[in-house]
């Protein structure tokens, strides 16, 4: 008789935790971050056309990292639940929150009883309508949701660049000041991302219903050049970012675009 | 609610009324644009439906379209009629599609309305899930499908007649579309309008028409059509100053829908009667 194969079901989750991961350090990070107008997300994708950030419904956006396919799946299914619920009921009654819950659900469904785990890691951006009460939703690949009121960082160097954004950030920011450090903080200490190296997209009070807009590499190039403010840009001169992650090297291992636009 | 997923076989693809379809065990709200099998399944009829119903129906009248040099005007008066009552003063006949197109309608208020709802969440359903925006022609066609899908209701009388009116971003220009009961889709040339009024709506734009019109002598065209529908048609309403109550009036362009206030309407409606009172009274038939 032969002895049926075991593992332990602790490694099967740890080996399955370490696949994803890996998977998703392998691209490229976003950041998600509240501002004046509403919310902000910016993503390093040099892609124009296979976008990792996109509307769901009137006020909400989402985002994700990792494996495109997959990623994209999860958004197309955002949409038609966000779509028929607004059908059904009213557009007032879709909100991040419920949605944020069937993808954990859905993802912590994949991660326990699945082979594969899948490789992404998701935002759900929620603007309020009326005050500044804005939501950022963080899913991560095993369906763990965190919730957010001042940024989220996914993908890969995800702490490094927290810990940057967190030196940077300041309620109620202007959004070029807030594009200039979600790009800093992407960025990093050595390397300059230009406007056509990044996807950016907001959720912004406005007189249209669709809250979502996608803001163009032309603007994006302005608001580098103009947004930073002068007393973060002195303080930056002196140094203040001083930590570089040492532990990462740049995963995409290209980026080698040295114009200056306004970053360090 | 869980996420709907589908085996690819069964995948809606961008189409938001295939996916109702599909997840019609979800117990969403099924419309009459969405296909006739489901019109006749709900059990939202009682037998005998088209006999008892009918009288009771709340009809929508005049709307019209025009085109002017760089856009598309759509106007619609307010009125709902239920039979020869009036039901509602103030309901509204012209609604934004999507940023760059309008729909209008007539006939049978409330599966028109429904209509529109659909028809709105299946072009930003579409643009969502695939990322840019349907072509207006394929606008014009979904709508078409919608109306054909409804013809089983139609033929109870339920007649829903909508008029698309949109700017083709790629022609740069207005255009106009009209539907017959049955979905036949058909483009007009300059202008066109529809429901009780219609006619009468239609020759008076008919009668002052010409290429290239400003946006402004359009929505006066507009405004005065509807004037002489109210004029001849009971079931259509004319301005009602009293309450402050105008016709919808949109333009749409390259800048895309824009509805006007209706101080500019009722401001329209001051200078079409002005050249009214200029002429005369203009007679009494």
């Amino acid at each position: 008789m032969t002895m049926p194969y075991y593992v332990a079901p602790e490694q099967v989750m740890k080996d399955r935790a370490e696949y994803a991961q890996k998977g998703i350090a392998r691209g490229r990070a976003l950041v998600g971050t509240t501002y004046d107008q509403g919310v902000l997300i910016v993503a390093e994708n040099p892609s124009s056309t296979l976008h990792k950030i996109s509307e769901i419904y009137d006020r909400v956006a989402f985002a994700g990292v990792g494996r495109y396919n997959e990623f994209d799946q999860l958004r197309v299914a955002g949409v038609r639940h966000a779509d028929t619920k607004g059908y059904a009921y009213s557009r007032e009654d879709v909100d991040a929150r419920s949605l944020a819950n069937v993808y954990a659900q859905y993802l912590g469904q994949v991660f326990t009883h699945e082979m594969k785990p899948l490789e992404v890691e998701i935002l759900v951006a929620e603007l309020d309508p009326v005050g500044a009460a804005h939501q950022l939703f963080h899913i991560a690949y095993d369906g763990t949701v965190s919730d957010e009121q001042r940024f989220t960082v996914l993908g890969g160097e995800a702490d490094a660049i927290a810990h940057r954004m967190a030196a940077r950030f300041r309620q109620g920011w202007p959004l070029g000041e807030a594009v200039v450090a979600c790009v800093a903080s992407l960025s990093g200490p050595t390397r300059t991302l230009r406007a056509d190296d990044l996807e950016v997209a907001v959720l912004e009070h406005g007189a249209w219903r669709r809250t979502f807009r996608r803001v163009t590499d032309g603007e994006v190039a302005q608001l580098l050049a103009h947004g930073e403010p002068v007393e973060i840009a002195a303080a930056k001169s002196s140094g203040a970012e001083g930590e570089s992650p040492a532990g990462s090297v740049d995963q995409s291992g290209d980026d080698t675009g040295d114009v200056p636009a306004g970053t360090a | 609610m869980s996420l709907p997923f589908f085996p690819s076989g069964s995948d809606p693809g961008p189409s938001f009324v295939e996916l109702l379809r599909q997840t019609r065990a979800a117990g969403a709200r099924l419309p009459s644009g969405a296909g006739s099998e489901i019109v006749g399944s709900a059990g939202r009829q009682p037998a005998g439906f088209a006999a008892t119903l009918i009288p009771g129906i709340t009809h929508g009248t005049t709307v019209v379209a025009l085109r002017y040099d760089n856009g598309v005007v759509v106007a619609g008066d307010r009125r709902a009629t239920e039979g020869n009552l009036i039901a509602h003063r103030s309901i509204e006949k012209v609604f934004p599609a999507d940023r760059h197109s309008a729909v209008a309608i007539s006939g049978a208020a409330g599966s028109a309305i429904e209509m529109v709802r659909l028809f709105q969440t299946q072009l930003e359903h579409y643009e969502k899930v695939e990322g840019t925006c349907l072509s207006l022609e394929g606008k014009a066609n979904q709508l078409g499908q919608m109306v054909s899908a409804n013809l089983q209701m139609a033929m109870q009388g339920l007649v829903v007649i909508p008029l698309f009116a949109g700017y083709d971003l790629r022609l740069k220009k207005g255009r106009i579309f009209t539907y017959d009961v049955t979905g036949g889709r058909f483009e007009e040339t300059d202008f066109h309008a529809t429901g009780s009024g219609g006619r009468d709506a239609k020759n008076t734009v008919k009668l002052s028409y010409r290429e290239r019109l400003g946006r402004d002598e359009a929505v006066q065209l507009a405004v005065a059509a509807l004037y002489e529908a109210a004029d001849e048609d009971t079931a259509t309403g004319g301005p009602d100053a009293i309450r402050g109550i105008y016709p919808v009036v949109a333009t749409v362009d390259a800048e895309g829908y824009r509805r006007l206030e209706d101080t500019e309407v009722a401001e329209h409606f001051r200078n079409v009667l002005e050249r009214r009172r200029e002429r005369g009274e203009g007679g009494v038939s």
